[in-house]
């Protein structure tokens, strides 16, 4: 059987780097291909030149074995691909209904007329048709993010889509929610689509793929059935060398204590939650989404108004203040200045320790800048590097170094590794390690239970805006977490 | 330190300097023009013409550069210039009824930045509100009439026969000062900083700790006192405040800044473009007028250049490698 899509030798060169040094894939007609690799291999331009929004420098691509070109993303769209990006392409205020028809509404009576009536009914069929249970009526804004999805895939499917790519689906759903997109994505290989499937969790490529392609460095490492590679082969081809430590914990004799919350609460959002960090301890918050986790963070951010009795800071600006940072977890749209260097968002928020009457002394700034990008091993060709083209675990890096350069003896990481690759993660940990061995207290807020297991000295599980109990490291299992969350 | 460019960064630099060249290569090479245009007179009077909206464009920059935008600069230019005339008139000096036009600029960009700032309401409906508001306190404060200004040495700030430093008369050289001075003040403050933070990512600016929004205000009122400033040159152009001036002349301003390079979605902006920018648009009306061209003519191509600029502005970024 031949190839649905096949993509040969493809190249392409930015400035200073080669983003693709020839790779080669093929995805067949009803078969999930996972493409994997750690950020900064190439996967991203891989799908940017296949959706038509960049050229390759050299290769070609060809579609049931006829070669194509892709010069724009209308002529993707027109070959039946369609790509499903972590940031929707969504028009909020308009309804499911006509998002998912958008660009080719059914005509009404008149010419240049709309048949609403025929839209619906034809939205509702591709809905059907992928199980998605969504009114064709609601508005996309009110959509929770994985029906916004189920849109998208539906938008891709009414588009006539044979080929479709998806990047890192699972990244920002619940469990249940990544059970139906499963069974989304099985209905789509069994009515014949080609699925190339991107995401950095490898037991979910293990259960849903039928092919892994690893990239690293612009190259195809390996390929293969993914009931034959398992979990530890991708990883060591992701990463390129074994990887013998998942969670590198090192466990300090806790210091004095740094943050004392007490009686926090929120009119029906917290509770009179109540809990302790002392220096060189990581303390996780964990909870499922909507259990108030992230508002505990803000709060003693400074960002929601009303907090502890002491220590009542009103703004971010006073929390920085008093020694407290914050890794947030949206880092692009939160975190990072991502049109701006390196340097400019490492001293961000100190700019005022390198000035003498608000005059900036560049050559302070720079060398602390620089001074960072070795410590913490940001992998950036100079600190005047715009911080948008770089990988997300270096991005990370930044983001710890702003506050590293404040001198915060608290920082509070919520999801600190969302969207970063294994290799990547675990040089997080290392230096959460560092920090906390310098006597730094972290407050963790994650999802990913490993991680708080691994990671955490003890850990605060919350529910419904309260604290549901208090576990410590050696207590702590995924199901005494379990029993607190959902009890 | 050696500093490396890259030529992305080399264009953004280079980009208004090319169009300025060829704006001025085209009249100095036409034959109808090139007597008069490339001369000592018609270069200090060009320069003359371009500093009322170069200064103003000083601060539209800042602004602009802040994701944001002001509209109430033409409106405030007349209160000013009406402040001053009336300061004058009624017995005070020249110094006073500078720094009264100073001051009214500030005020009104203070007000502006506030109620963006604090209320959150968008740049765009606050300035539009204040483009009224300024006008009509404009008109009020001058009774509809043109208030007639005393002879002071605000005069001859924007005369080009008063041969001051290098034949330009010293309205000129503020204007070049305060350019300077504010370049560098972009480039080198905590302030000017922190307004291309803001302008990129206000969120991330203000979880750094950044006070979003008092830079906002200061923004707004340091662009005020640029208005304000230029509207006291309005009034020694004019030797009298009128309340009808410079209407519409935000949209010089703002075109200036966009030729020169600023971004309307932030973080992007220069104030030495900016100035390239009003000279591009001066040297264009300039030589039109010596080539006797007509007014209309004259608004299409300036309209034409605004929007080919900034295209050429977009195809540049969109070469640039992605993140």
């Amino acid at each position: 059987m031949s190839a649905l899509l096949s993509m040969t030798d493809i190249k392409k060169g930015y400035p200073g780097v080669q983003a693709l040094k020839g790779v080669s894939l093929n995805v067949r007609a009803g078969e999930v291909l996972a493409l994997m690799g750690e950020n900064g291999a190439g996967k991203s331009t891989l799908i940017k030149i296949l959706a038509g929004a960049e050229r390759a420098d050299s290769g070609t691509i060809a579609i049931d074995g006829t070669p194509v070109s892709i010069p724009s993303t209308h002529s993707a769209m027109d070959l039946g691909i369609a790509i499903i990006y972590q940031e929707f392409n969504l028009l909020g205020h308009l309804n499911v209904a006509e998002n998912i028809l958008i660009g080719h509404e059914p005509a009404g009576l008149l010419p240049g007329s709309i048949s609403t009536a025929k839209m619906r009914q034809e939205a509702q069929r591709i809905l059907d048709s992928i199980g998605a249970h969504i009114s064709v009526d609601a508005r996309v804004s009110s959509l929770s993010v994985a029906q916004q999805q189920m849109v998208e895939i539906a938008k891709a499917i009414s588009r006539k889509g044979r080929i479709i790519a998806m990047d890192e689906p699972s990244a920002t759903l619940t469990e249940p929610e990544i059970e139906r997109l499963f069974a989304l994505i099985q209905n789509l290989r069994a009515s014949g689509v080609g699925i190339i499937y991107i995401s950095h969790r490898i037991a979910e490529v293990e259960r849903i793929a039928d092919r892994v392609t690893v990239l690293r460095d612009g190259e195809v490492v390996g390929e293969g059935a993914a009931r034959d590679l398992g979990a530890g082969e991708i990883v060591r081809m992701m990463v390129g060398r074994p990887l013998e430590d998942n969670f590198p914990k090192v466990v300090n004799t806790p210091g004095e204590i740094v943050l004392d919350v007490r009686g926090l609460s929120r009119r029906g959002v917290l509770t009179d939650i109540g809990f302790h960090i002392r220096a060189g301890e990581v303390v996780a918050l964990a909870g499922l989404v909507g259990s108030g986790r992230t508002e505990v963070a803000r709060c003693i951010f400074g960002e929601i108004r009303i907090c502890d009795k002491r220590f009542r800071p009103r703004s971010p600006r006073d929390a920085i203040r008093a020694g407290i940072g914050l890794i947030t977890e949206d880092r692009k749209q939160q975190g990072l200045v991502l049109a701006q260097s390196v340097r400019a968002n490492e001293t961000l928020a100190s700019l005022g320790r390198f000035a003498m009457a608000g005059i900036v002394n560049g050559a302070r700034e720079r060398s602390a800048a620089q001074e960072y990008v070795d410590t913490l091993g940001i992998r950036t060709p100079t600190i005047g590097q715009r911080v948008g083209a770089l990988s997300g675990g270096n991005q990370q890096k930044v983001v710890l170094a702003k506050w590293l350069i404040t001198e915060s003896r608290l920082l509070i990481m919520d999801e600190p590794t969302r969207g970063i690759d294994v290799g990547a993660k675990v040089e997080i940990y290392h230096l959460m390690n560092k920090l906390t061995a310098s006597g730094v207290a972290i407050l963790m807020i994650s999802s990913d239970l490993p991680e708080v297991l691994g990671m955490a000295d003890r850990i605060v599980v919350m529910r419904g805006g309260a604290v549901a109990g208090e576990l410590n490291r050696a207590e702590a299992t995924a199901e005494a977490i379990g029993n607190l969350v959902l009890t | 330190m050696t500093k490396r460019f890259e030529p992305q960064q080399i264009m953004t630099l280079l980009g208004p300097f090319i169009g300025l060249a060829l704006v001025m290569s085209i009249f100095a090479l036409d034959p109808e023009t090139k007597g008069t245009f490339l001369t000592r007179p018609n270069m200090i009077t060009v320069a003359t013409q371009t500093v009322i909206v170069a200064l103003a464009a000083l601060g539209m920059t800042l602004i602009i550069i802040s994701a944001g935008i002001d509209l109430s600069v033409g409106s405030t230019i007349a209160l000013a210039s009406v402040v001053v005339a009336l300061t004058i008139r009624t017995g005070h000096s020249a110094a006073l009824a500078l720094l009264a036009g100073a001051a009214v600029g500030m005020l009104v960009g203070a007000i502006n930045g506030s109620l963006i700032a604090v209320l959150k309401v968008t740049p765009f409906i606050v300035t539009l509100g204040m483009l009224g508001v300024a006008r009509g306190a404009a008109r009020w404060l001058a009774r509809d009439e043109s208030i007639l200004g005393k002879p002071t040495w605000l005069d001859p700030l924007l005369d080009p026969s008063a041969h001051g430093i290098l034949g330009l008369p010293s309205g000129v050289w503020l204007a070049l000062i305060l350019a300077v001075l504010t370049a560098l003040m972009l480039k080198y403050t905590v302030f000017g900083r922190h307004i291309f933070a803001i302008g990129s990512n206000e969120t991330a600016s203000r979880l750094s700790g950044l006070r979003v929004d008092g830079i906002k205000i200061g923004i707004y009122a340091l662009a005020g006192v640029f208005v304000g400033l230029a509207g006291v040159l309005q009034y020694a152009r004019l030797g009298q405040g009128d309340s009808t001036v410079a209407s519409g002349l935000e949209l010089d301003v703002i075109a200036a800044v966009v030729i020169g390079g600023g971004s309307l979605t932030g973080g992007e902006g220069s104030i030495l473009g900016s100035i390239i920018g009003a000279l591009i648009m001066s040297f264009l009306r300039n030589g039109f007028q010596i080539k006797g061209v007509p007014d209309y003519m004259q608004l299409i191509v300036i309209g034409v250049v605004i929007v080919a600029a900034v295209t050429v502005d977009r195809l540049r970024h969109r070469s640039q490698a992605p993140g």
